[in-house]
C-alpha cells in the first residue's frame, strides 16, 4: 500500500461525503430506502398468512422482503454519486483536484459503503422489528412452529446483517458499472438488467439444471440467499456463498470501472 | 407538426438512441433464445398437444363406445349414475377413494372422426355441474341441474340433421327441452356417434396447486338409435381416444378404460381424460406458451426506458431544452411531440420483436420436442400488437418521469422498478395469490396482462391465479391500468414543464 497516500484518501473521502451530503436528492433517496424496506417488509409480513403448522414459509425472509425493492434505491444512490458528475462535467474538476483516479474511486466506494451501511442497518432493524410485531398476527405463532422473530436467533441475525451487506454490495456493483459506462442512464439500465433478468429468466427456463445455475449466478437471487433461514439444504446456493457471488460481481464491476477510469479520458 | 418533425430529427440523428432501439429488438429476441435454449435435452419428447377447430390447444382424451352414422339420425340414452375413483393426492399406493371430479363427464357424442381435435357436439351429465351441452371444446351450455341417480336419472338426446346437431335433455323421456344446437363444420356424411366417459384430474388449489388422477364410470340404459346407422361395422366398438396423458388427467392407479353391455340395451363405460381446451395450472405439465416466447420484452423494456428517459434528460443536461422551448413556446406541444416519437419507436420495436419471437420460439420448441400451448392466430396477434403497445406506454411513462424527476438514473430506476419488479414479486411465488393479484391490478406491471395467452374457461377447473401464470385483469384491462399510469405521469410532466423553468 505504499502508493496510497492516506491523507489524500481522507481528503477525497471528505470531498465525496460533502458532495453526497449537499446533493439535493440524496436525503430523500436514503429516507425512501428506509421507508420502502420497512413498508414492503411490513406489508408482506402482514399479508402472507400461516394458517396452520407447517405452512412452509420463511418468516425471516418475509420480514426482509422489502430489501428486494429498496435495492433499487441503493443503486440510485450510487448512480447519482457518479452519474451526476459525468452529466455536469464535474468529474473533470474532481479528477484535476485529485489526479489519482484510483483514490477517487476508492473514496467514492468508501463513502457510499458507509452511508448505505448506516441507512441499510436502520432499514433492516426496523423491518425485523415490524416482523417481530406483525408476524404473530399473521399466524407465525409457537402453535404453528414459529418462535417470535428476534435477532438473538443466529440465522435471523445472519439474515439481517447479510441484508445490510447485500444493499452495500448492490451499491458497489452499481458504482463500478456507472464508472465503467460513464453514463448514469446506461448504467441504470445495465444494473437493473443484471439484477432483474436472472430471476425473470429462471421463470421461463424449464430445465432444472439451468434454473439452479441461474439462481447461483444471478447477483440478486444468489445474494438474497443470505435471507434464507429454513430449508437451507434445498437452496441452489448457501447463504454466505450466495452473498459471495454478489461480492464477486461487485468486485468485478469495481475493477472494470477502476481500470476504465485510469485508462480513458473523463 | 413542426415540433413532431423536429423531435423525430433529434431522435434519429443521435446514434446511441437508434442503436439502442435496434439493440432493444435484437436483445429481446436473443433473450428468448437463451430462455428456450435450456430445454434441449427434454427427456420424454412430449408430443404436440392436439389443436381444436378454433386453433387452440385442446385435451381430447376419453373412452368412447361408438359406431358410424352415415346420414341423419339420433341417439337417445338414459344415464342412471356417474361414479368414480380418485387417486390419493399424496401419491400413496392403493390410496384410491371413491368420488367424481366436478367436471367428470358421461354422455353421448357426435364427432367428425376419431382424430384428436376434430369437431364434435356432446350432451353429458357432469360431476357437479348438471347436464351440459358442449361442442368444439370452447362452447358450453347448461341443461338440467343436479346429478343423475337411479331415482332421478337423466335422459339425453342428440339429433343430427345435415350439418346441424341439436342437444336435448329430459327428466322423464317424454317432455324434451332443447339445450343447444351446434354446427359441424364439415358436411361429412359419416360421423362417429356413441357413449363417452371422461374424468379430468382432481385439482388441489392449496400450496400453489397440484393435480391427481381420476377415473369415472357412467351407467347408461335404454340406448335408442334412429336414422342411417352403418351396419357394416357390426355394432358398437369401444376404445380410448387419444393417449392416457393429455394435460387433463390420467387413469387412477389400478383402473383402466373399458365398457360392458348390460341388460336392456344398457352399457357401463369407464374412462379418464377430458374433452376441453387446455388451460394453465397444476395439470399442465412442462409446456411453452406464447408468454414464454415474449420473455425478451423485459430486456426491450429496460433498453427502451433508458432511451426514452435520455430523450428528454439529455436536453436538460445540455441546456438544449431552453432552445427547444424557445423555438416551440407551447411546452405541452413539445412534450406531446416527444411522447409521440418515443411511443411510435417503442411500438415498432415491441411489435416487431414479438412478431419475430413468437414463430421463432415455436420453431425452437418443435426442434426440441417440447409441447407448445397453441392459441388461435387472433390471440397471437393480440399478444404481439399488445407487446408494442405495452412498450409504447412504458416509453411514455419513462419520458414523463424523465421530465418530472429530471434525473435519468432516478427516472429509469423508478420505471423499471415499477413495471418489472411487481411482475417478479407477483409471479415469483413469494406472495400468496390474494396480494399478488392486487399487485397486478394496481401497479404498472398490470400492462403485461396484454401478453397473456393462457386461456381461462369456466368449464375447466384449474387454479386461475398468478401461481399458474394468470393475471387478474383482462388483457386490455391490464393495459389500460398501465396506460392510466402513463397518462397521469404525462399530465404531471406537462404541468411541471409549464410551471418550472427549464
Amino acid at each position: 500500500m505504499s502508493g496510497v497516500d492516506t491523507i489524500g484518501f481522507r481528503r477525497a473521502c471528505r470531498a465525496e461525503w460533502t458532495k453526497l451530503r449537499t446533493e439535493a436528492g440524496h436525503g430523500w433517496l436514503l429516507l425512501g430506502l428506509v421507508l420502502v424496506t420497512v413498508g414492503v417488509g411490513a406489508a408482506v409480513s402482514a399479508s402472507v398468512p400461516c394458517p396452520a403448522s407447517g405452512c412452509g414459509q420463511d418468516q425471516v425472509r418475509l420480514s426482509l422482503a422489502g430489501v428486494s425493492v429498496s435495492q433499487a434505491l441503493a443503486a440510485v444512490t450510487a448512480l447519482l454519486l457518479v452519474g451526476g458528475e459525468y452529466g455536469t462535467g464535474l468529474i473533470r474538476t474532481t479528477l484535476v483536484a485529485l489526479p489519482r483516479r484510483g483514490t477517487v474511486l476508492a473514496a467514492k466506494a468508501t463513502v457510499l459503503s458507509g452511508t448505505v451501511l448506516a441507512v441499510g442497518s436502520v432499514a433492516v432493524l426496523a423491518s425485523i422489528l415490524a416482523g417481530h410485531l406483525l408476524l404473530p398476527g399473521a399466524g407465525y405463532t409457537p402453535a404453528h412452529g414459529y418462535t417470535q422473530l428476534s435477532l438473538a436467533d443466529g440465522p435471523t441475525l445472519r439474515a439481517a446483517a447479510g441484508s445490510v451487506l447485500y444493499l452495500v454490495l448492490v451499491g458497489l456493483l452499481t458504482l463500478g458499472v456507472a464508472v465503467a459506462v460513464r453514463d448514469a442512464a446506461v448504467a441504470a439500465g445495465v444494473v437493473l438488467a443484471l439484477l432483474y433478468l436472472f430471476p425473470l429468466l429462471s421463470h421461463v427456463v424449464t430445465e432444472p439444471h439451468l434454473q439452479r445455475l441461474l439462481a447461483r449466478l444471478g447477483p440478486m437471487p444468489a445474494g438474497l440467499a443470505i435471507q434464507a433461514t429454513t430449508n437451507l439444504s434445498h437452496l441452489p446456493i448457501g447463504p454466505w456463498a450466495g452473498l459471495g457471488v454478489l461480492a464477486l460481481w461487485a468486485a468485478t464491476a469495481l475493477f472494470l470501472g477502476g481500470t476504465i477510469l485510469r485508462l480513458r479520458n473523463a | 407538426m413542426r415540433a413532431l418533425h423536429a423531435e423525430w430529427t433529434k431522435f434519429r440523428t443521435v446514434r446511441g438512441w437508434v442503436l439502442g432501439s435496434v439493440g432493444a429488438m435484437l436483445a429481446s429476441v436473443l433473450f428468448l433464445l437463451v430462455g428456450t435454449a435450456s430445454s434441449n435435452q427434454h427427456p420424454q419428447g412430449v408430443t404436440a398437444l392436439p389443436v381444436g377447430p378454433g386453433g387452440e390447444a385442446v385435451n381430447d382424451s376419453f373412452y368412447f363406445v361408438h359406431r358410424a352414422l352415415t346420414g341423419d339420425g339420433s341417439i337417445t340414452v338414459l344415464v342412471t349414475a356417474l361414479t368414480g375413483v380418485l387417486a390419493d393426492p399424496a401419491g400413496g399406493p392403493g390410496g384410491n377413494t371413491s368420488g367424481v371430479t366436478p367436471w367428470s363427464k358421461a354422455g353421448i357424442l357426435v364427432k367428425e372422426s376419431l382424430d384428436q381435435g376434430s369437431p364434435y357436439a356432446a350432451m353429458m351429465v357432469t360431476g357437479a355441474h348438471g347436464v351440459r351441452m358442449q361442442n368444439d371444446f370452447t362452447h358450453d351450455r347448461a341443461g338440467l341441474a343436479g346429478s343423475p341417480s337411479a331415482a332421478e336419472p337423466r335422459w339425453l338426446r342428440l339429433v343430427r340433421t345435415g350439418r346441424t346437431v341439436i342437444g336435448l335433455d329430459s327428466i322423464d323421456g317424454v317432455r324434451w327441452t332443447e339445450v343447444g344446437a351446434a354446427r359441424l363444420p364439415e358436411p361429412a356424411t359419416t360421423v362417429q356417434v356413441g357413449l363417452f366417459v371422461a374424468a379430468p384430474a382432481a385439482v388441489q388449489a392449496s400450496g400453489g396447486g397440484s393435480s391427481s388422477p381420476a377415473t369415472a364410470t357412467g351407467d347408461f340404459r335404454r340406448v335408442t338409435l334412429s336414422g342411417a346407422w352403418g351396419q357394416a361395422a357390426g355394432g358398437w366398438q369401444g376404445g380410448q381416444v387419444g393417449g392416457d396423458a393429455g394435460t387433463s388427467g390420467s387413469y387412477a392407479p389400478g383402473t383402466i378404460g373399458g365398457w360392458t353391455a348390460t341388460t336392456g340395451e344398457g352399457f357401463t363405460v369407464t374412462g379418464a381424460g377430458d374433452i376441453a381446451p387446455v388451460v394453465g395450472g397444476p395439470a399442465l405439465g412442462p409446456a411453452f406458451t406464447v408468454e414464454t416466447f415474449l420473455v425478451g420484452t423485459f430486456v426491450g423494456l429496460i433498453v427502451l426506458t433508458v432511451v426514452a428517459v435520455q430523450f428528454v434528460t439529455t436536453e436538460y443536461r445540455r441546456g438544449l431544452l431552453g432552445q427547444t422551448l424557445a423555438a416551440t413556446p407551447h411546452r405541452s406541444r413539445t412534450l406531446a411531440a416527444k411522447a409521440t416519437v418515443v411511443a411510435t419507436v417503442a411500438f415498432a420495436v415491441g411489435a416487431a420483436a414479438a412478431t419475430v419471437s413468437i414463430p421463432l420460439g415455436e420453431l425452437r420448441a418443435h426442434a426440441t420436442h417440447f409441447a407448445v400451448l397453441t392459441v388461435p392466430t387472433a390471440v397471437q396477434a393480440r399478444a404481439a400488437l399488445g407487446t408494442g403497445l405495452l412498450l409504447a406506454a412504458t416509453a411514455v411513462l419513462s419520458l414523463a418521469l424523465g421530465v418530472v424527476l429530471r434525473r435519468s438514473a432516478t427516472a429509469i430506476t423508478a420505471v423499471v422498478a415499477a413495471t418489472v419488479f411487481p411482475h417478479l414479486l407477483a409471479f415469483g411465488g413469494m406472495l400468496p395469490s390474494g396480494p399478488a393479484e392486487w399487485v397486478l391490478r394496481l401497479t404498472p406491471a398490470a400492462g403485461f396482462a396484454v401478453q397473456q395467452t393462457l386461456p381461462r374457461h369456466d368449464q375447466v377447473l384449474s387454479v386461475y391465479a398468478p401461481s399458474s401464470g394468470y393475471f387478474p385483469l383482462s388483457p386490455w384491462g391490464g393495459l389500460a391500468v398501465l396506460g392510466t399510469w402513463s397518462a397521469l405521469a404525462l399530465a404531471a410532466a406537462a404541468m411541471l414543464l409549464r410551471r418550472r423553468d427549464a
